[in-house]
């Protein structure tokens, strides 16, 4: 676990120093946000195809962190650096994995209230307790799997579509879960203020599986 | 050179790597002793870079065995990982780091204590510059390693530089060391042992005293 602070401070202090990802993704999700706007054609939208719109919006923002994730270590050396000091190797994954959950962090904090704002029709606020813990889920699913594909990824010559390759497959089933949970939350009639569990229990379940398969695999991605 | 007792640095019996198809190196047997130096020679491609990464074991070797001082790679490479100092072409350093935080982000992950890290900024008179952004600043030897492995470590140095780490990387350093270089008759006044490679082959194993200077011209041929 200090290896992993160890290598997250450094993650955290190089995206503080550089920004290269951050504002990438807010504005990707913002653009898109607009994008969708004149797309759809409507001035408000609610319900399933607002929970749609923010999803799959994130989504594709968080794959651009995704491809993100490993450049310094590829380009610079840092893999190597890494794998001659005397640490446990999945200290990375639990490191980038938690890199990944706090930009998503951000960009949450600033891509779902303008969201809210331009785009949604019924009023956010009622429906902000359940998606935290909705997202929060959500962005636990996207961290562990982004981390372990782009870890795949960045060894491969194609690497921005490798990372999106194999990444878009393995999310679709937490994207499902994270739509369908979020429908009820953004529904005009306020039909509910806490996501159904069904679809937090399914989401939970799917980021304890691949938590697991990534840990139990990640040492070997980083074998030659 | 300084032998220390106890198990060899470096054992090799039979390495092999390939990749793909290509035999990047063949039948490497050797043994080097605690603290010898080991020049490892040979044109571009005969295997020599790929022999240190895999002594830095940071490559699995496909055939034969791997001990470094004593322990077998891969089984037990986390075992010796913090004793090995690796000097290559790239000098494994975020651009967008100082010196300084370079040094200690790898004085971390190696437990090293924080006052090591001024001390080689000052060892190679760094400490002014140590806020810049790096390019070249050798993390190599911040975790004192007992086996260096040095790929061409003075290619990027002007002589006043190379000057300056010798006490690092040189036989000063009282490690058990691995050279590569481009200059072959430099690299075996400092050595106490060649490998000369030829296609991933060894061409010649022994004291340097018998690798004289038809072997070292047919070598480079």
């Amino acid at each position: 676990m200090k290896t992993a602070m160890i290598v997250l401070r450094k993650d955290l202090r190089l995206e503080l120093r550089t920004w290269e990802t951050v504002p990438a993704m807010v504005l990707f999700a913002l653009v898109t946000f607009v994008i969708f706007h004149f797309g759809l054609n409507r001035a408000t939208i609610d319900g399933q195809l607002a929970a749609g719109v923010l999803v799959v919006t994130l989504l594709f923002a968080a794959l651009l962190g995704v491809n993100r994730l490993f450049v310094a270590e590829r380009e610079q050396g840092g893999f190597d650096a890494f794998l001659l000091a005397p640490v446990d190797r999945t200290a990375l994954l639990v490191a980038k994995a938690s890199a990944l959950f706090l930009f998503l962090v951000v960009l949450e904090v600033i891509a779902v209230p303008a969201f809210g704002l331009f785009l949604l029709g019924p009023p956010l606020g009622h429906a902000l307790p359940g998606l935290i813990l909705l997202l929060a889920l959500a962005n636990l699913g996207l961290s562990v799997i982004g981390t372990f594909v782009s870890a795949i990824a960045i060894h491969t010559r194609a690497r921005d579509l490798i990372g999106p390759m194999l990444g878009l497959p393995l999310l679709v089933p937490a994207l499902i879960a994270t739509a369908r949970a979020a429908g009820p939350l953004l529904a005009a009639t306020h039909a509910s203020s806490a996501p159904p569990g069904k679809w937090l229990l399914i989401l939970a379940l799917y980021d304890v599986v691949f938590g697991l398969i990534a840990y139990a695999v990640f040492d070997f991605l980083l074998e030659d | 050179m300084s032998v220390v007792s106890g198990p060899p640095a470096i054992e090799l019996r039979g390495l092999a790597r390939h990749f793909g198809e290509r035999t990047a190196l063949r039948d490497v047997s050797l043994t080097v002793a605690a603290g010898a130096t080991l020049a490892v020679l040979g044109r571009n491609g005969a295997g020599k870079t790929t022999l240190l990464r895999i002594l830095a074991s940071l490559l699995r070797p496909h055939g034969g065995e791997v001990h470094l001082f004593g322990e077998p790679l891969p089984a037990r490479a986390h075992v010796v990982r913090g004793q090995l100092g690796l000097l290559g072409h790239e000098p494994l350093l975020y651009r967008d780091l100082t010196g300084r935080e370079n040094l200690q982000y790898h004085a971390r992950l190696h437990r090293i204590e924080p006052e090591r890290v001024e001390e080689v900024l000052q060892a190679v008179q760094m400490e002014r510059r140590a806020s810049d952004p790096v390019r070249l600043l050798s993390r190599a030897v911040l975790h004192r390693p007992r086996l260096l492995l040095l790929d061409e470590p003075r290619a990027n140095l002007d002589p006043a530089a190379s000057e300056l780490i010798e006490p690092l990387i040189g036989r000063a350093s009282g490690a058990t060391r691995v050279l590569t270089s481009h200059d072959p008759r430099a690299a075996l006044a400092e050595a106490d042992m060649v490998l000369a490679l030829k296609d991933g082959r060894p061409a010649f194993v022994g004291a340097p005293d018998g690798f004289g200077a038809d072997r070292l011209a047919e070598l480079y041929a």
